[in-house]
């Protein structure tokens, strides 16, 4: 369906944006929305910080000497690469940016249910970023992302403490952004929206809210014991002092690995939403998909020991994690077929946020098989550790989580600006994206069968590996294009876009019922919910269409 | 050309082909899941294409389906489960006769020396077709013993030992990896596994020795006065240490426990941790006296006393294994009375 634009209306209504100006109506807002945006500015910044670390690892290894920086560097760029891609970029991206924006709207709110909370979590993340940029411009750290114990506590001469205070601040605007949403989902839909007739975009982001609750505040828990251990020599974790190194590592993944649903359970809701719309059909198995969902919320603290099969922990415990592991990709695979179960007599248009769908559905495929890898003991010992595990979980953060984000973008890019984005453009840059991920992380997983290992800086003792790491570095420089591409058009969109309709997808949910962009309260008049959820049906049936033209 | 591009590792120890025989099943039925999806989602995208006049036929959803779409893959998943399960059991039981090698890692290279006391550094000399055991730790932060053509990998831990054990079977050069992250050198931390043919192998091994593990074990313990109060009679104020390695030990506050190479190091380093019923807890600690050679060497010479007898070693190994009643009653009343 191409974008058809209702006839611009003459004087501009008030709505969101133009509601108030200044810097202080944005900065003091309570508005769900404006948060949103705020929280859109912030994690892009990260994203191209995080980015530009990885443009230099990708340059770095295109040969095998270590010759364009340091190792030192080098360490500190993989380690700030991951810090910030996971805690200020993926973690936030989906919830923060458009959860923020479309919870309240979806049920039928007017806002969230604690908006100065909502306001207060932005404060805090921005907090963390700037404790995490003057940590970075103060000589940055080096301990990898998962700031393993001994080496963070007892060895590493940067600033590992002013890092983990970064991520423990960033940790709680993650925490009250998941306790704004349970609340809102629990006490704030309009009359007649009950559990069943939710958005599964809603379902989704319930989950990774009670992962946020449940699993952050054990981040938090360990970061402290970190900085402790590395100001005091508490003996938590350093061996000469009667500690464990390994318990370390129990504590970090108790979070993060759950954290990895937090980042793809949202990417899975957006995903639902656009699927239905594209091919104008309600979901397949609307309650399966809905509670795989919590499921995965359940299961996915259950797993975290699958990162430690080579730790030195019992045999046993490997066996027990390996069995649970394989329980959590039940329900990932249930969210698949019924996806493309979906598919099945649709009618099916090939828009921007459709094209971003079907490629998460490759990549995240690639990425949830590949995981079955890992979870078999046998092989996990051969490829932990290797560029095997990096490449299975940039097809899940980046390939499913990253393709998810930008998917909804477009998708709701109309109503979050009020304007259209070039169409042809935004195709284009899918392509780009889907073409250059692949040429960047495939080759990694033939590099990590092969038994290169992750975080080496000079791989001159191997330089067998070198084809596929100039193959890799190739398609890096593919995707960075596929992502400067969007933000170049949204922003040209902003201001020479063609004004967005209501509805300009004719798609079904409470959001596309109100003016785009929305007014401060969402809603002239609270919604009243009669109706299922992906009521296509009605939307296209020759009656309705009368009512609201739409071009095919 | 395909020197310089391989796509599949070098497969040199038994432990190879038993990985790789279960990623080779594992990529076939990926494959096909990967397949049907894909076959499934280009198929409809091209059949369900929007045409004009033509509207999406809506469908509830079918529970009959996803109890199937469930089930299927799940029963898929337990077998690649069980059968990763069984490798991974094979790769962390070192079979009972090994030969011992005692790695000791730092920021960032590779220490080993071989029981028959032969040191290297970053490299490792081994014999096809014989089982060699590694008991390795750190002395610093946690390091990674990976050979990739073995297909096997281990942390290194500082505080305790773990162990990891292959057989080779095709002799050549391969790569040693350190694969956990260990700091600045990290990517330096690598070193060659060298295979050789077994006469090979004992002309390498006859030069240059300085004398078995245990003896040097021997040594640091008379220089540690350690026979002092661990005497081959009844009389010490310690435990007799002849034959107890492998075998049972009951503690002091009722537990027991296999005497491994981890509870000799940690009564070495921390004695009160773990104190044999019936001995006072007057050991005082040796930790920061002794180096990490110096306590693998103890401990190899503590193993080397527990099979001075060729028929006792097979026995003491039978009964770690299977801990009876008769063992322990056998152990309390030649050991700890």
């Amino acid at each position: 369906m191409s974008m058809e634009i209702a006839i611009p209306q003459p004087v501009e209504r008030e709505n969101y944006l133009n509601k108030e100006y200044g810097v202080w109506s944005w900065l003091l807002t309570t508005d769900h929305k404006r948060i949103a945006l705020l929280y859109l500015i912030s994690i892009t910044f990260f994203f191209f910080i995080g980015g530009f670390f990885a443009l230099l690892i990708r340059l770095e290894l295109l040969t095998p000497a270590g010759d364009l920086v340091q190792a030192d560097t080098y360490n500190k760029l993989f380690s700030m690469h991951g810090i910030v891609m996971v805690f200020f970029f993926l973690v936030p991206s989906i919830p923060a940016v458009l959860g923020n924006f479309l919870v309240p709207m979806m049920i039928g709110a007017k806002d969230l249910a604690f908006p100065r909370i909502n306001l207060l979590s932005w404060y805090l993340y921005i907090i963390g970023g700037v404790m995490m940029v003057h940590c970075m411009l103060t000589g940055g750290v080096d301990t990898g992302w998962t700031f393993y114990a001994p080496f963070s506590t007892n060895f590493s001469n940067t600033k590992v403490v002013e890092a983990g205070l970064a991520v423990f601040v960033a940790g709680f605007s993650s925490i009250l952004t998941g306790l704004n949403f349970v609340v809102t989902i629990h006490r704030m839909r309009a009359p007649g929206m009950t559990w069943s007739r939710l958005p599964l975009f809603i379902w989704a982001h319930y989950a990774t809210s009670i992962i946020q609750l449940l699993g952050t505040p054990v981040l938090a828990i360990t970061l402290t014991l970190v900085v402790a251990e590395r100001a005091l020599h508490l003996g938590i974790f350093d061996p000469k002092l009667g500690g464990d190194p390994v318990l370390f590592q129990h504590l970090f993944w108790f979070y993060s690995h759950p954290a990895v649903y937090i980042m793809i359970l949202p990417a899975m809701g957006v995903i639902t939403e656009i699927i239905a719309c594209f091919s104008r059909k309600r979901i397949f198995g609307y309650s399966f998909v809905a509670f795989s969902s919590i499921a995965i919320a359940v299961f996915g603290f259950l797993v975290w020991a699958h990162h430690m099969f080579v730790a030195g922990t019992s045999v046993y415990a490997a066996l027990v994690f390996s069995l649970l592991s394989y329980a959590v990709a039940v329900p990932s695979a249930i969210k698949v077929f019924n996806w493309t179960a979906t598919l099945y007599k649709g009618s099916i248009h090939y828009d921007a946020p459709m094209l971003y769908a079907f490629g998460f559905l490759g990549l995240f495929t690639i990425g949830g098989l590949t995981g079955l890898f890992l979870a078999a003991l046998g092989i996990d010992v051969h490829v932990t550790d290797t560029y095997f595990v990096v490449a299975h979980f940039h097809y899940i953060m980046v390939g499913g989580a990253v393709m998810g984000y930008l998917g909804g973008m477009h998708f709701w890019w109309p109503k979050i600006s009020g304007r259209l984005y070039p169409e042809g453009w935004a195709r284009l840059a899918a392509l780009i994206v889907f073409i250059g991920f692949n040429l960047t992380f495939f080759p990694q997983f033939l590099l990590g069968y092969m038994g290169m290992p992750r975080r080496y800086y000079d791989y001159s003792h191997m330089p067998e590996f070198q084809v596929l790491n100039v193959l890799s570095t190739a398609g890096a420089t593919v995707l960075g294009v596929g992502y400067l591409l969007p933000m170049v058009y949204f922003l040209w969109s902003m201001r020479y876009g063609k004004p967005a309709s209501d509805n300009p997808w004719n798609a079904a949910g409470l959001e596309w019922m109100t003016t785009s962009p929305p007014p401060t309260f969402n809603f002239d008049e609270e919604p009243v919910v009669t109706w299922e959820a992906y009521n296509y049906e009605e939307l296209d049936a020759p009656s309705h269409a009368q009512e609201v033209p739409v071009a095919g | 050309m395909l020197n310089n591009f391989p796509l599949w590792p070098q497969q040199a120890s038994t432990m190879a082909q038993r990985v790789d025989a279960l990623y080779i099943f594992l990529l076939v039925v990926t494959g096909l899941m990967t397949l049907l999806i894909f076959v499934c989602l280009v198929f409809f995208a091209a059949r369900f294409r929007h045409r004009p006049g033509v509207r999406a036929e809506q469908i509830e959803g079918s529970t009959p389906l996803e109890i199937t779409w469930s089930a299927i893959p799940f029963l898929i998943f337990m077998v690649i489960f069980a059968w990763g399960a069984i490798v991974y059991f094979k790769e962390r039981t070192p079979p009972a006769d090994s030969t011992e090698v005692y790695v000791v890692a730092k920021q960032w290279m590779w220490k080993l020396e071989h029981a028959e006391g032969q040191r290297e550094i970053n490299e490792l000399h081994v014999p096809v077709g014989r089982d060699v055991k590694l008991i390795m730790t750190s002395q610093d932060v946690i390091h990674s013993f990976y050979i990739p053509a073995f297909r096997i990998k281990q942390d290194v831990l500082p505080g305790r030992y773990t162990v990891e054990w292959f057989r080779a079977t095709k002799p050549g050069v391969y790569h040693l990896f350190c694969a956990e992250y260990c700091g600045t050198q990290h990517s330096g931390m690598v070193g060659d596994i060298v295979v050789q043919e077994p006469a090979q192998y004992e002309a390498w091994m006859n030069g240059g020795s300085t004398g078995p593990l245990s003896a040097t074990g021997e040594k640091v313990f008379a220089e540690l006065g350690c026979a002092t109060c661990h005497r081959t009679d009844a009389q010490g104020r310690g435990p007799n240490l002849q034959g107890v390695f492998g075998k049972p030990v009951q503690l002091e506050d009722g537990r027991t426990v296999t005497a491994d190479e981890n509870y000799l190091r940690e009564c070495i380093l921390d004695p009160g941790a773990k104190r044999v019923k019936g001995f006072q807890p007057i050991m005082p600690t040796f930790q920061g006296l002794v180096s990490e050679e110096q306590v693998n060497a103890l401990v190899a010479y503590i193993k080397s006393i527990s099979k001075t007898k060729p028929g006792e070693g097979a026995k003491a190994s039978a009964s770690a294994a299977t801990p009876t009643t008769s063992a322990r009653v056998q152990v309390n009343g030649s050991q700890v009375q």
